[in-house]
């Protein structure tokens, strides 16, 4: 009884968060657009009207025209296609080196927050030592040992990232950590991993949520980032980065090459901000 | 004080030593043997006979790591296999540069962003706070290479204002040298103004709410003595030492930015390095960053420490 009770509950918390998360236009615009662009991502091979790879002498530079919506590039590649199958390199570097990072932050915060003592404290200065490094130069320096490609980038990326949701989750379990409902299970005599597991780890799923849907933003910026330096989706494979990496010797011949790529960097990024900023809104009301 | 100086650099010892195994570990992800890794696409032998020798390639880790920090203790932090120089020295040549772009990114990014965070916090839920937010989103989701790349386009292509790339000292020429750099400093700064803002912003809502601001404005005296004086002034303490905080930001960008720009400076030594496969300069330039940002971290935190009277007790 008690359980279908807290079912109940937990769907009607759900719906709340849900309705909140509607009434606020601009994370639901965020979502559209993400929306718009993964299925552009998944739809690519039936939605780019030319081979993104093939070259054309006839439509070098190209001006966007009723053949080439975007323009063409120096290689005369259609650029509308580009961004298409582009939006795939950019989706996946998010959404894969998030997952890295979460993949590796949560247990590990998990491990620091509960177990505490030595393993805590080893944690933290591990953290603390990766957070001394800025961001998109670890990620650099860690693209360039491994080698460049799309791979690599998002596992440098991944890794990089994983400092803020170790701090993250280590934060939420030691605030849990001390709640009635956590003692009772204690006390009850659950083993250590089913409290953790069943008991926290549900209770703090809210905010991971939140920093994941902000560290795709950041991730999609540092993969165009990686890329646009070469170290990431390798030519001729398209990606948003190195389109705009060669798009900067041609900006007084061929503008169209530079604005949209960048463009559409953009308007991911600030989806996901605008999806991440209304998510945080909804699921914490006291927060505005 | 002295004790809470102390408490910091103790705490730092553990950091520093763990920025030293991340970034000697950086070596062991190379594929295959490190010596013929390190040097370089040439494969030259002489040179991978001294790199085994310089970094003690048949000793076991613990040993490497020793002597490896051994050297970066005394500020050898090698030679690039490239341009035949030692890595401190190429740092300290790029740095000027570098530090140029950041400071003035800086001074663009406190001017833009408190501002618009202090004129956002006074005109809450009007049109002025909410064009402050958009520019704040605007500036926190737009990649700045592309940024950059746009103003190009704008300043120097289409109306010729501004070089397009390159850098002259400032020693040689003043001007040329603020007009080559106006443009990568309001990229780079554009970023770091947005976060500011927000900072500000609510930095100022809640000061703008407290008694003391109450009793100021009852006591009848202008509003903008209020703000500027008696609110500002506070609510810009956490503000500062945040700002310190967004170094790290202003490095990153500055790889890109430099990049884009065709600067000489510090960021283009790591991407230059990179395609080089200068692993060592690579190593170098990252363990200088870390070190440079545990620094400022700790100076912001004593900076917060001394303007706040409250940490003191």
């Amino acid at each position: 009884m008690a359980a279908v009770v807290f079912q109940e509950l937990e769907a009607r918390q759900g719906g709340k968060t849900w309705n909140r998360l509607l009434r606020r236009g601009g994370a639901m615009f965020g979502l559209a657009v993400v929306l718009f662009f993964v299925l552009l991502a998944l739809l690519a091979p039936w939605l780019a009207p030319y081979d993104p790879v093939a070259t054309s002498w006839s439509a070098v530079r190209a001006a966007p025209s009723t053949a080439h919506l975007f323009g063409a590039d120096e290689l005369g590649r259609d650029v509308l296609s580009r961004i298409i199958w582009g939006a795939r390199a950019s989706i996946l570097a998010g959404v894969v080196s998030v997952s890295i990072s979460l993949a590796l932050g949560v247990p590990i915060g998990m491990a620091a927050g509960y177990l505490g003592r030595w393993i805590d404290a080893l944690v933290s200065r591990i953290t603390d030592a990766m957070l001394a490094c800025p961001f998109l130069i670890l990620a650099i320096a860690l693209a360039a040992f491994l080698g460049p490609s799309l791979t690599n980038a998002m596992i440098a990326i991944g890794i990089s990232a994983t400092p803020v949701f170790i701090r993250l989750t280590r934060a939420q379990v030691l605030a849990a950590k001390s709640e009635d409902y956590v003692e009772a299970a204690r006390a009850l005599g659950n083993p250590h991993l089913r409290i953790a597991l069943r008991h926290i780890f549900p209770n703090i799923v809210a905010p991971l949520i939140v920093q994941a849907t902000l560290a795709i933003a950041a991730a999609v910026i540092a993969e165009a980032s990686l890329s646009f330096l070469g170290l990431g989706q390798q030519p001729p494979a398209p990606s948003w980065g190195s389109m705009l990496n060669t798009a900067r010797n041609y900006v007084d011949q061929a503008p169209w090459m530079a604005i949209w790529p960048g463009v559409s960097i953009f308007l991911l990024v600030l989806s996901f901000n605008l999806l991440g900023d209304g998510l945080r809104d909804a699921l914490d009301p006291r927060h505005k | 004080m002295a004790n809470y100086l102390l408490r910091r650099l103790a705490q730092i010892v553990p950091t520093l030593f763990f920025v030293s195994v991340l970034i000697f570990g950086l070596q062991q992800l190379l594929p295959g043997d490190p010596a013929i890794a390190l040097a370089g696409e040439e494969r030259d032998p002489e040179a991978i006979r001294y790199l085994r020798e310089k970094f003690h390639l048949d000793e076991p880790l613990p040993v490497r790591y020793w002597y490896w920090v051994s050297g970066v203790l005394t500020g050898d932090l090698g030679n690039s296999m490239r341009i035949q120089k030692p890595v401190t020295e190429l740092i300290l040549q790029k740095l000027p540069v570098t530090i140029q772009l950041a400071s003035m990114a800086m001074v663009i990014a406190l001017v833009i962003g408190i501002t618009a965070g202090v004129i956002s916090a006074v005109k809450k839920d009007t049109w002025w706070d909410y064009g402050a937010n958009i520019f704040a989103l605007w500036g926190l989701s737009t990649p700045n290479f592309w940024l950059g790349i746009l103003l190009i386009m704008l300043f120097a292509v289409q109306l010729g204002w501004l070089p397009a790339s390159g850098y002259v000292s400032p020693f040689e020429d003043l001007k040329a040298n603020l007009s080559a750099m106006i443009m990568p400093a309001f990229v780079l700064g554009n970023a770091i103004a947005a976060v500011l803002m927000r900072h500000t912003r609510s930095a100022m809502l809640q000061v703008l709410s407290s008694d003391y601001v109450r009793t100021a404005r009852a006591k009848g005296l202008d509003e903008r003595v209020v703000v500027l004086k008696h609110a500002l002034r506070n609510a810009l303490i956490p503000v500062i030492t945040l700002g310190a905080l967004e170094f790290g930001t202003l490095l990153s960008g500055a790889v890109l930015t430099e990049q884009v720009f065709t600067i000489p400076g510090f960021g283009k030594l790591i991407v230059d390095a990179v395609f080089n496969r200068d692993y060592l300069v690579v190593q170098g330039v990252v363990l200088f960053t870390a070190t440079v940002y545990i620094t400022l971290n700790l100076l912001a935190d004593l900076a917060y420490f001394m303007v706040n009277p409250r940490m003191r007790h």
